[in-house]
């Protein structure tokens, strides 16, 4: 059985404009212990449909689909509140920007403790000693005295580790990450891939991870979904997505790669698809 | 004939922090002596991380900020902004592109006066004359006349890196700075900007210092490369004598970070994980 199984998602935001579809139909399943890559650019409605499985999508979305199911229960059919049980403690998000993310005004500590708090019901001893242990566990030296210290006086990469803590606090079922390592360094970016990836096979969890760095895909996916325009392209697992990619548009993405310019000129996506219905203030 | 349009001698920045009442004054050494200089028509590359100083050295070349010391010749010329004021003439030798095309761009002026100021406060060329450059530099950047009267937020990412672009060659500099030009795009805008740098250095020869981490934009755009590590350039030499014999240790830490994308190395990590 998978882990979350989606089928015919679609996303719409009440614009002033009228309705505007950000995900148009997607089917998307990921099997436990598996690592999914979503890769699309901004507007492909990657983050868009993962936020809608979380249900933290603004009033004014729209979301449908014929089945969204997590762990053998219909999200569909949940209120706000059993909602909110599974969010957070057996799916669990983290996002791009790290020093976002995390609340300036609440120690590291206290923003660990909260979740433990929340969906655990531990106790303050039990919380402090979960919250050191999470802190070794996604590699902050010194744990003790770090629980004391506040988001900005981390470096990025600190923050995302804190973050990676908060996320797994109650041992997740699928972890999402939307962008995780975008706005930090490669070195960096490495560390926090080889973490998210060892963490996952370590605790044998699903691992959905939304990107648009096609060598994030290469270093951790097992199965791929190219995302264009709110549109699946392209399903496969990684090799064969590499190999020989079957959609115009992952070609034209892998062949946008720098690494793999041939010419002078670098090949663009406008070379392989045509521009679908245009929209105001959509790259030319 | 090679013209050397940019060169650096022993570039020392440093940076004063603190010294309130009760704590003593710190002193940051963002830069610590760099060289370089830089070809007429060619590109450097400068790569780093965030903290390494490479954003410092990219103010001391735009004359944002003067050097602490060494020397700085643009066009043969020393130029020391310390003690003399910046005159417009030097202005147009030098400008620069930004990271991030959403802060870079004033959101209540309209694409033509963004455009239109650089000549408005370092020249005396007539509106009229301002405004038939403007429209040209939109159409040669790959925008149309029509953007013209649009506000900034009117436009996609990629959009407004290439009005930035624009406006840095509205007073036809010999030399472009560009701070992560790309960083902040998609893949495929991506290569559409950095198609556009191409053309414009072709038809312009225009000098580049490009600024980047992304050692995969790095080998495709550059001709040198130095490599910045805690404010030293630990690596500097060709492209292609960096990347197929990298010296310093830093470096190869660099190369071995970046995410591969071809077919051999994920066979590589599918057997180990297999294993």
């Amino acid at each position: 059985m998978p882990l979350l199984e989606i089928k015919n998602l679609t996303v719409s935001f009440d614009t002033s404009a009228g309705p505007f579809l950000a995900v148009k139909g997607i089917d998307l399943s990921v099997e436990p212990r598996e690592v999914l890559a979503i890769v699309g650019e901004s507007g492909s409605g990657k983050s868009v449909s993962m936020l809608a499985v979380m249900g933290l999508l603004p009033e004014s979305a729209t979301v449908r689909a014929d089945t969204m199911t997590f762990n053998g229960v219909e999200l569909l059919d949940l209120g706000p509140a059993e909602r909110r049980e599974i969010i957070g403690k057996d799916m669990a998000m983290i996002f791009q920007e790290p020093m976002a993310s995390l609340n300036p005004c609440f120690t590291v500590g206290f923003q660990i403790e909260e979740v433990l708090r929340v969906h655990m019901g531990m106790d303050r001893g039990q919380r402090r000693a979960r919250a050191i242990e999470l802190l070794t566990l996604v590699g902050i030296g010194d744990p003790q005295d770090r629980l004391n210290a506040y988001p900005h006086q981390m470096s990025g990469g600190q923050c995302q580790r804190v973050m990676i803590a908060i996320a797994i606090a109650c041992n997740p079922k699928l972890l999402i990450a939307d962008e995780p390592t975008t706005a930090l360094d490669v070195t960096i970016q490495k560390q926090i891939l080889d973490l998210l990836v060892g963490l996952q096979e370590r605790y044998g969890m699903g691992l959905i991870m939304i990107t648009h760095n096609m060598g994030v895909v290469a270093e951790t996916a097992d199965r791929v979904i190219v995302q264009y325009q709110g549109r699946k392209m392209e399903e496969a697992d990684v090799l064969s997505l590499f190999e020989k990619p079957k959609s115009n548009y992952t070609r034209a993405l892998l062949s946008a790669l720098p690494e793999n310019a041939t010419g002078k000129r670098l090949p663009t996506v406008s070379d392989y698809v045509p521009e679908e219905e245009p929209v105001a203030g959509a790259p030319s | 004939m090679t013209v050397t349009v940019l060169e650096a001698k022993d570039i020392v920045r440093d940076y004063k922090i603190g010294g309130g009442l009760f704590s003593a004054t710190k002193t940051i050494h963002a830069v610590k002596g760099v060289s370089f200089s830089v070809q007429k028509g060619k590109t450097l590359a400068i790569v780093g991380e965030s903290g390494c100083g490479k954003s410092t050295l990219a103010r001391i070349v735009t004359l944002i900020d003067p050097a602490t010391s060494g020397d700085l010749f643009i066009d043969g010329k020393k130029i020391d902004i310390a003690s003399e004021s910046l005159t417009p003439e030097l202005r147009r030798k030098v400008q620069i592109v930004f990271q991030n095309p959403y802060g870079s761009l004033n959101p209540r002026q309209k694409i033509g006066d963004v455009l239109g100021e650089p000549l408005k406060i370092n020249t005396n060329i007539p509106a009229a004359e301002r405004r038939d450059r403007a429209m040209a530099m939109l159409t040669k950047v790959g925008l149309a006349p029509e953007h013209f009267h649009r506000y900034p937020h009117m436009f996609s990412g990629g959009q407004r890196q290439r009005i930035a672009i624009a406006r840095a060659l509205m007073l036809n500099p010999s030399l472009l700075v560009l701070d992560e030009p790309v960083s902040a795009l998609d893949l495929s805008v991506q290569a559409q900007v950095l198609n556009l740098l191409a053309d414009l250095q072709d038809e312009f020869q225009l000098t580049y210092v490009f600024i980047s981490h992304d050692l995969s934009v790095v080998r495709y755009i550059a001709d040198d490369v130095m490599v910045m590590y805690y404010g030293e350039a630990v690596e500097y030499g060709s492209r292609d004598a960096v990347f197929s014999d990298p010296q310093h240790e830093y470096t190869r830490t660099l190369f071995k970070a970046t995410p591969r994308a071809d077919v051999e190395s994920i066979r590589a990590r599918l057997a180990r994980k297999a294993a």
